[in-house]
């Protein structure tokens, strides 16, 4: 082999990997197929790099054991699939009112209910908007191979840290149980992102919901800093007030902190974009069969691009309005029946013709039914 | 074009299928090679049908799975029914002697060989059937080197039993070069 750190890694291996190089300590939650080597291998991992993993008595005790970890000053994740996505749900808005920084991943299987166990889908896509109740930020991230997990696991945590914010990593059983080479990074080309903490100087005026800042500095508990953690709407100090005005602050400051950040939240990809007769957007595992069925019509002389999305939240409505105005059509493949494609036709469908490729069987998308697709659409 | 081979290994859960499309894909890389395993598995533990997944290419492989394989490991009937439809023109179907497959005439090559036979009486380990199929398997394509697949072989089995799975290595090879 290589004298390169190159190895044979599973998707959800890397997912753990990716979360120890970004310095996760905790790992709270509970087993689910097809996340559970992420549980598996941290409960391996940790504790000799000197962090805790707990398993807990059910989802929602997880993802509250996982706020309790990133209270008290650690990188925190948890890992799930869409059924126990669901059952997280409360705490997860709690998270993000109360503006705790961790990473929820789902590997997303075949749904609704407890439906396929054992096979993939996307179908979780507008959960991860919309799961939880009231208006709320979202970043949610989605690779789509094991180097990609391995990355965007760090770029979830290092978001969490910046934005003081749950962030939601989007995985499928295809990229969570495939295995496929990978190059481990240096840990010295690694960028890694911490939480704003405040001084000790801070310790008598420390407001942990600070409204002057975009992203209030946080105390760990335990540390000295007076302040109160709530699932109401909460003055600086955490403290609850039934407010409208401090209701509107508190609104638009946490809505803000990723609405003036698109830019740097807003990943994506894009292949063969420069000339096209259409545009294929897709993410996750599905985008594989879009680009093995791209690089085929390229060869065959079509001009087929491909976008693929790596932050599905927020939405990267600027770039495909842009794109939806250089290209005819837009097909949209994704493993559900167009959780995506509403959103992309809201933006694009004005000014082109935008369809949908979705499946929601448990069976990938395959080359051919992508190269089918582009026949009959070009 | 690329250089691309699907190889699918199907039997029934307990088999130890999974970690020989892993080894196989180890080995893969060992060659400077590109490789992906998969597989697909019911809710059962054990029993029911298992399938592995490996394609090895010098290109980047995009999409996972296989959907026509060049070879197609069966170690039980069920498996062989499920998976032989997709099994191209001029493929391989390595299938252990226990099973029996449809008197049909076929444009893909057959090699029938008693895998789990020879890992339980002449390797002294039915568990190493596994083993014995990745040494057939490379007999039959050379898809992998031997140098490489040992190394992979012996990296992932547990202490203590590297004797025993060089053997049915061994073993493997054996069986395709009397094959006839």
């Amino acid at each position: 082999m290589p004298s390169k750190n190159v190895k044979l890694m599973q998707g959800n291996e890397a997912c753990v990997e990716g979360a120890l190089a970004a310095g996760m300590k905790f790992f709270a939650g509970y087993p689910i197929t097809p996340s559970t080597e992420i549980a598996e291998i941290s409960a391996q991992r940790l504790p000799r790099v000197g962090g805790k993993f707990i398993q807990m008595e059910d989802e929602i005790a997880g993802m509250a054991a996982t706020i309790g970890g990133s209270l008290a000053g650690l990188k925190s994740m948890t890992a799930t699939s869409g059924p126990g996505f669901s059952l997280k749900q409360e705490n997860i808005g709690y998270a993000m009112l109360t503006e705790i920084p961790c990473v929820i991943v789902d590997v997303q299987r075949g749904g609704p209910s407890t439906g396929l166990p054992t096979a993939p889908s996307q179908s979780d896509v507008m959960q991860a908007k919309w799961g939880t109740h009231g208006d709320h930020p979202v970043i949610a991230l989605t690779p789509s191979s094991i180097r990609e997990t391995y990355d965007l696991t760090i770029q979830a945590f290092n978001f969490a840290e910046k934005y003081r914010t749950p962030v939601f990593l989007m995985l499928d059983e295809i990229i969570g149980h495939m295995r496929e080479k990978i190059e481990i990074p240096d840990p010295s080309e690694i960028e890694i992102f911490d939480r704003v903490t405040p001084d000790e100087s801070e310790k008598e005026s420390y407001k942990a919901y600070d409204n002057n800042l975009e992203v209030p500095k946080m105390a760990a508990f335990g540390e000295g800093f007076r302040f109160h953690v709530t699932g109401l709407m909460h003055d600086e100090f955490g403290f609850p007030k039934n407010d409208t005005t401090v209701t509107e602050v508190l609104m638009s400051r946490i809505m803000g902190k990723i609405e003036n950040n698109l830019d740097d939240i807003i990943l994506y990809d894009e292949y063969y974009t420069e000339d096209m007769d259409l545009l294929i957007l897709s993410y996750g595992g599905t985008v594989r069969s879009v680009l093995s069925a791209a690089r085929e019509a390229q060869r065959a002389g079509k001009k087929v691009g491909v976008f693929k999305v790596k932050t599905l939240w927020p939405f990267p409505e600027k770039r495909i309005t842009e794109l939806s105005k250089t290209v005819n059509k837009i097909l949209v493949a994704e493993m559900n029946l167009g959780q995506y494609f509403y959103e992309v036709d809201r933006v694009a469908g004005k000014n082109c013709e935008v369809s949908l490729l979705g499946k929601a069987n448990g069976e990938p998308i395959t080359p051919t039914e992508v190269r089918n697709k582009i026949e009959e659409v070009l | 074009m690329a250089n691309r081979t699907e190889i699918r290994l199907t039997g029934s859960g307990g088999q130890g299928l999974i970690l020989a499309g892993i080894i196989l894909a180890e080995a893969a890389l060992l060659d400077d090679l590109n490789a992906i395993q998969s597989q697909s598995y019911g809710p059962e533990a054990r029993g029911g049908a298992s399938k592995a997944e490996v394609i090895i290419s010098d290109e980047e492989i995009f999409y996972p799975k296989i959907q026509n394989s060049d070879v197609l490991l069966c170690l039980t009937r069920e498996s062989y029914c499920k998976y032989i439809p997709d099994l191209k023109d001029d493929g391989i179907l390595i299938i252990d002697s226990d099973v029996d497959f449809d008197n049909i005439e076929t444009s893909y090559k057959i090699i029938q060989i008693p895998v789990i036979e020879t890992a339980t009486h002449e390797v002294g380990k039915s568990m190493v059937a596994n083993i014995v199929a990745l040494g057939v398997i490379q007999q039959a394509t050379t898809v992998v080197t031997k140098e490489s697949l040992e190394q992979a072989v012996l990296k992932r089995v547990p202490p203590g039993t590297q004797e025993l799975n060089r053997l049915a290595l061994q073993e493997g090879y054996k069986l395709v070069s009397n094959h006839t």
